[in-house]
């Protein structure tokens, strides 16, 4: 009898997709692929090959696309490539179509579409986000999105898993970010290369949700093929919230996680909040260390922190106060829920008294396509995933990232300030 | 495999380039791979995608293509001419992406210390090893099975056209 429980979540999801009882690290199975996800940037190139080779789609109900990078269409190309989509999606059936508005791809597929255990793969690095819900997903260029809508299944090798154990508590001034910035600094930029990063521990019990999809976000920016965190109250929590209709009996493989001898340990409670400083998201350093530079804009949003709680953990260090006239600050929630539900709170208000800029959701200002671009020789501290040069705009900018907290203290003083001078 | 060697003149980049850097986000609502060759690590030095002309093999250092899975970025290469990246390891979907759209990316460590900008270079396919100006020869790491099949497929939308033509064989 083979101890299944010693195998990796990640190996457990793909056997349970491909058919198998048990895969080997290493192996290439093919595997059934229960969702796939294409934007505007990366969908073109997949509608261009779908159209060639003249192919009907046999599920259109696993295909989500979603107009969210150039939303709303900052230009003519961009509203040519949303009209392209927007006729797509009504001759070929596709009833899960988000258009201009609805939120970023990511933030709205983890608001009760992804189920835990699915195989998901969607045309956008961050796709690893997912795997916070306990769930295989991954990035994938356009052609193999193309092939994955086409057949329904694509070949996966099984990673080697890279555990990392989470012991003590998240301090009330630490994040996910925070987090994920430490491994990164540990692992490097490509620590984690073709593997699988799984999270598990006694730490776990204080991340929220909301952490630990900022953590499995940025996974991919020491190069890891997916991200994957155990199913346990926290999950079950937040399925329940958006009402995801899961069969619990089911899932119960998804609930051990490996917490003996793992790679990387992280102790949460000595965690100091982190900053990446440009050019890579790996060039991580304690924010005291940094505390001074100062900075043109600030942005809080994206698919990694543009959520109800980054906009709430923001505006409680911004309530009350003004930004530095110096600086001008944007925040993008990342879905219309995420707005909705921050509009009904009052912090967008907050958030406008103390002098932000809200925007509509959109990626925007993370990958350097609109509505808070930055110029020359500008300086930005960003919630969003990179700092690779030009990635917000001119090649001539610096950007440093941080949690959403450390950006709104930063945002009131005019340079990269440590948020605890203004938590409790 | 049908192609037995690839040569060409060598443009040496450093490591962790980004796809950021080798198309970045304000080109990305172009599809056309000539229009996109034209700006090709324009993010990293705009005076490359005018070198493109006549250095057609990128050697670079660790992990080449890192970040955004943008294919484009693979697009943008082989606009530009690029005929094959030797570089001492890879990010993964850029990987995966080259080897779906026929673009030859081999991983030969060491590779970066050996070889200057300009230099001629061969890829020697069959033999499994890269050929240096000096006639030195640095075996790559073979090439997976899995990742030929798609190569001799001529990329992965050819093989999905069969597949949809003759059914999963």
């Amino acid at each position: 009898m083979v101890n299944v429980a010693m195998d990796s979540l990640t190996a457990k999801i793909l056997a349970r997709a491909s058919g198998r009882d048990r895969v080997e690290v290493g192996e290439t199975v093919v595997a059934t692929v229960d969702k796939v996800m294409i934007h505007d940037v990366t969908g073109p190139i997949t509608l261009d090959l779908i159209d060639n080779l003249n192919a009907r789609i046999p599920k259109p109900e696993s295909l989500y696309i979603f107009l969210d990078h150039y939303s709303p269409s900052p230009s003519i190309p961009a509203s040519g490539i949303h009209r392209r989509f927007r006729i797509f999606a009504r001759t070929n059936g596709v009833i899960n179509f988000f258009d201009v508005g609805e939120g970023v791809c990511h933030q709205v597929m983890v608001e009760g579409i992804v189920k835990p255990g699915e195989v998901v793969v969607g045309a956008d690095s961050h796709t690893t986000t997912y795997g916070a819900l306990a769930a295989f997903s991954t990035g994938i260029g356009s052609s193999e999105a193309a092939y994955a809508i086409l057949t329904g299944r694509l070949w996966f090798k099984v990673p080697e898993p890279l555990y990392v154990r989470l012991d003590g508590a998240l301090p009330s001034y630490a994040s996910g970010k925070d987090i994920i910035l430490s491994v990164l600094g540990i692992l490097g930029q490509e620590g984690a290369n073709y593997k699988a990063l799984e999270f598990a521990g006694p730490g776990l019990r204080t991340l929220s949700m909301s952490d630990r999809l900022t953590v499995a976000n940025m996974s991919v920016e020491c190069g890891a093929k997916n991200a994957i965190f155990p199913l346990d109250e926290v999950t079950l929590d937040y399925v329940r919230e958006f009402n995801t209709p899961i069969d619990l009996s089911s899932l119960s493989y998804l609930r051990t996680a490996k917490v003996e001898s793992p790679h990387l340990t992280l102790d949460l409670s000595t965690l100091e909040p982190m900053v990446a400083k440009p050019h890579s998201p790996a060039n991580v350093a304690p924010v005291p260390s940094v505390e001074g530079v100062s900075i043109d804009a600030a942005f809080i949003g994206s698919c990694t922190n543009g959520r109800y709680e980054d906009l709430l953990a923001a505006a409680r260090i911004l309530k009350g106060r003004r930004v530095s006239k110096d600086v001008r600050l944007i925040v993008t929630p990342a879905s219309k829920r995420v707005l909705m539900r921050a509009l009904q709170d009052g912090l967008i208000k907050m958030l406008l008294d103390a002098g932000a800029v809200v925007t509509p959701p959109s990626c925007g200002a993370c990958f350097g396509g609109h509505l808070g671009v930055v110029g020359d020789d500008e300086v930005i501290i960003s919630s969003s995933n990179r700092n690779f040069v030009g990635r917000m705009g001119s090649p001539k900018a610096k950007i440093y990232l941080a949690s959403p907290v450390t950006v709104a203290a930063s945002a009131l003083e005019g340079c990269v300030t440590d948020p605890r001078r203004y938590l409790g | 495999m049908c192609l037995k060697s690839v040569e060409g003149i060598v443009l040496v980049v450093g490591d962790n380039v980004d796809t950021d850097a080798i198309v970045p986000g304000r080109y990305l609502t172009l599809t056309d791979t000539r229009e996109l060759g034209k700006h090709a690590l324009e993010g990293l030095d705009p005076s490359i995608p005018g070198k493109l002309k006549e250095r057609n093999l990128i050697v670079a250092g660790r992990n080449f293509g890192c970040g955004s899975s943008r294919e484009h970025a693979v697009l943008a290469l082989l606009g530009a001419g690029v005929k094959a990246v030797v570089a001492e390891s890879f990010a993964r979907i850029f990987y995966r992406n080259a080897i779906n759209r026929g673009l030859l990316v081999v991983e030969a460590p060491g590779v970066s210390q050996k070889v200057s900008d300009g230099d001629r270079l061969v890829i020697d396919l069959e033999s499994g090893v890269v050929v240096l100006a000096s006639g030195e020869t640095l075996p790559f790491k073979p090439i997976a099975r899995e990742v030929l099949e798609i190569i001799e497929a001529g990329g992965l939308i050819e093989r999905l056209r069969k597949e949809l033509q003759y059914g999963r064989g």
